[in-house]
């Protein structure tokens, strides 16, 4: 099972590398990929040295170039595309079909894998991206339970990805649309969900109140803290009681069930943040190498360090973590 | 311009689902799409009783078209969307990749739904190929890309034209999820949310904590806060070249709602929508939730 690491950056590339990742996944400096954030990725420049780096100490560099082009702007994708293959990358990762359409038919070598936002959560419809686009593999969107999951790679025709530790999407990836609902920006279209411009902060009476587009996602009290406005973790009132209604800020954590996704052939796990700093991909990707190097030295006595959860929890969203989707009682 | 009506997006009694298809028989409405698309466990109608109420809406003259599941999670909904797509002499709403996989796969046609995600034209020429005939646009995308969209189309896509569908009137349907939010809100767990989305036929409100309607729970389907409402955009979705115009069932009102479209094809809107609640940001190019006033249609 391989270990997929993000790197937003050079720096965080490095760290990745030097501390165990077996892959990184990175993007171009565009809204070809689905963290287009300003100051994020990686130039036509920076990208040689990236891969340089990565392929001299054997590690595969995966690029994501997994946003949906519009017509006005397609070219761009095409280009993406055609640096990736010209940079002999170990894979892109895509989810529209016509940037899969191109790329298998105009780099029959490059290997395609199809990313979470292509949304596929069925056997069926891995099939369709097998059939007409031969993906070699398929990032499972944080949707399904753990059983689920097994039961998928029973009949799955590629290799699945899935996530293993970062901030959570709640919503299947590819088929939400609440941040451009509310900011008029979105994953798909975008590359950036409650995108940063349109975030406010006001401080009233001791209420620090944060807002999206205007749009109040929540108010803390002295002593509370504050997190970034992701829509989807806010506080809203439903029934007349104020809740996080669709989720709690949190992070996945699946160091619990890293036995079972060995046991059921899961090809690679993801660690999500490349919006995230070097330090941050540092300590993940340690944490994650000494637990799949524990497991992998003695499978019958792997245990979940303290040491390992303290870490990760320092590093998540509200200091929380969850299995998300992979456990029933979440949904 | 034709006119339909989406699939009943929340769950409602089987008596209720009854009658509203009972009371739009009559009325000027072209297409009528059948079927749960929001949740498996929604079971108050079976298989053939959408197949009955859709011989009831094609003997009034109805085109009916199934709907199918748009997040397919487990191997027995998975079966549920392979029933649907066996049934002879229907056309197919696949909102899931699997469903157009088993059409293109039987070299049938089918419909992509809202949640099919097609952005350009090229992939419209590609599913094209595979048998597509309509596409309901994704909510997100504006009528400027439309009208790119479509004129790309033009070169891309075979003689054949294919059909264009655009959500028109309705919450929009924004995402799905594995939880399900409804239970949540009433401290139940999803494998045990004893329906309580039936309390809920028009989903749930989610306000800010200032009061501003933001979001509306549906389950796992999460939905806009404010109703869409394309209706004095007319003229220029007919501009884009689009043929259809959706309207999403409402438990109440969606009769008067028809009729407004359809007068509105005559030039003739006869509802208000200056009402603050209605949205159409998402054609405009803006955040879907604004409302852009620029009318055309019924302003002098």
């Amino acid at each position: 099972m391989e270990l997929v690491c993000p790197a937003g950056n050079y720096p965080s590339l490095k760290a990745a590398v030097d501390n165990g990742a077996d892959a990184v996944y990175i993007g171009f400096r565009d809204e070809t990929n689905a963290r287009h954030f300003s100051g994020l990725n990686f130039n036509d420049r920076k990208i040689e040295e990236a891969v340089a780096y990565a392929h001299a100490h054997q590690v595969r560099v995966l690029v994501a170039i997994n946003t949906y082009p519009q017509p006005a702007n397609w070219s761009r994708w095409q280009a993406a595309i055609d640096k990736a293959a010209q940079l002999q990358v170990d894979a892109v990762i895509a989810a529209d079909i016509s940037v899969l359409e191109y790329a298998a038919n105009t780099w029959p070598e490059l290997t395609l894998h199809l990313s979470v936002q292509g949304s596929a959560t069925n056997c069926e419809a891995l099939q369709f991206y097998k059939t007409h686009f031969n993906i070699r593999r398929a990032v499972l969107p944080r949707v399904l339970s753990l059983a689920q999951v097994r039961s998928l790679m029973g009949n799955t025709p590629v290799e699945l990805e899935v996530f293993a530790f970062g901030s959570l999407c709640i919503m299947a990836e590819g088929r939400c649309h609440l941040s451009s609902y509310i900011t008029g920006e979105s994953p798909n279209m975008c590359g950036v969900c409650s995108p940063a411009r349109a975030v406010s902060w006001l401080e009233k009476n001791g209420v620090l109140e944060s807002r999206l587009n205007q749009v109040v996602i929540d108010r803390y009290q002295q002593g509370e803290n504050a997190g970034y406005p992701t829509l989807c973790k806010g506080r809203f009132k439903v029934d007349g009681e104020l809740h996080h209604v669709l989720e709690e800020p949190t992070s996945l954590n699946t160091l619990d069930i890293l036995p079972e996704l060995y046991k059921i052939g899961i090809s690679a796990v993801k660690i999500e943040g490349r919006q995230r700093s070097a330090a941050y991909v540092k300590q993940v990707t340690q944490v994650w190498r000494q637990a799949m190097d524990s497991y992998l030295a003695s499978s019958s006595t792997y245990r979940v360090r303290d040491e390992w959860n303290t870490s990760l929890s320092s590093l998540s969203e509200g200091t929380q973590t969850t299995l998300g989707a992979y456990s029933r009682p979440w949904q | 311009m034709k006119l339909s009506l989406g699939p009943i997006q929340y769950f409602w009694p089987r008596d209720t689902v009854y009658k509203f298809y009972e009371s739009i028989q009559d009325l000027p409405i072209d297409i009528v799409y059948l079927g749960e698309t929001v949740c498996a466990k929604r079971r108050e109608l079976k298989l053939e009783d959408w197949v009955s109420l859709a011989k009831m809406l094609a003997s009034s003259g109805k085109e009916v078209v199934m709907s199918t599941l748009t997040l397919i999670e487990a191997e027995s909904e998975l079966n549920s969307v392979r029933k649907i797509c066996d049934q002879q002499g229907y056309m197919i709403e696949a909102n899931d990749m699997a469903a157009v996989q088993l059409m293109s796969a039987k070299g049938l046609p089918f419909i992509a739904g809202p949640f099919i995600n097609i952005y350009n034209a090229r992939t419209l020429a590609m599913l094209q190929k595979l048998g597509l005939k309509r596409w309901v646009m994704p909510v997100e995308l504006s009528g400027e890309s439309l009208r790119e969209i479509l004129t790309d189309a033009n070169g891309l896509c075979r003689d054949s034209k294919i059909e264009t569908e655009v959500f028109s009137y309705g919450k929009l349907p924004l995402a799905y999820s594995a939880r399900c939010f409804t239970a949540r809100s009433r401290g139940l767990p999803k494998d045990n949310c004893q329906f309580v989305c039936l309390n809920y036929p028009q989903g749930q409100d989610v306000q800010s904590q200032d009061g501003q309607g933001v979001f509306t729970l549906n389950g796992i389907q999460t939905q806009s806060g404010s109703t869409c409402n394309l209706l004095y955009d007319i003229p220029d979705i007919i501009e884009t070249g689009a043929d259809i115009l959706r309207i999403s069932p409402q438990l109440t009102g969606t009769q008067a709602v028809i009729t407004a479209f359809r007068g509105a094809f005559n030039n003739q809107p006869s509802i208000n929508t200056s009402d603050e609640s209605y949205c159409n940001g998402y054609w405009h190019h803006k955040a879907g939730m604004d409302n852009d006033h620029t009318h055309t249609l019924g302003k002098s």
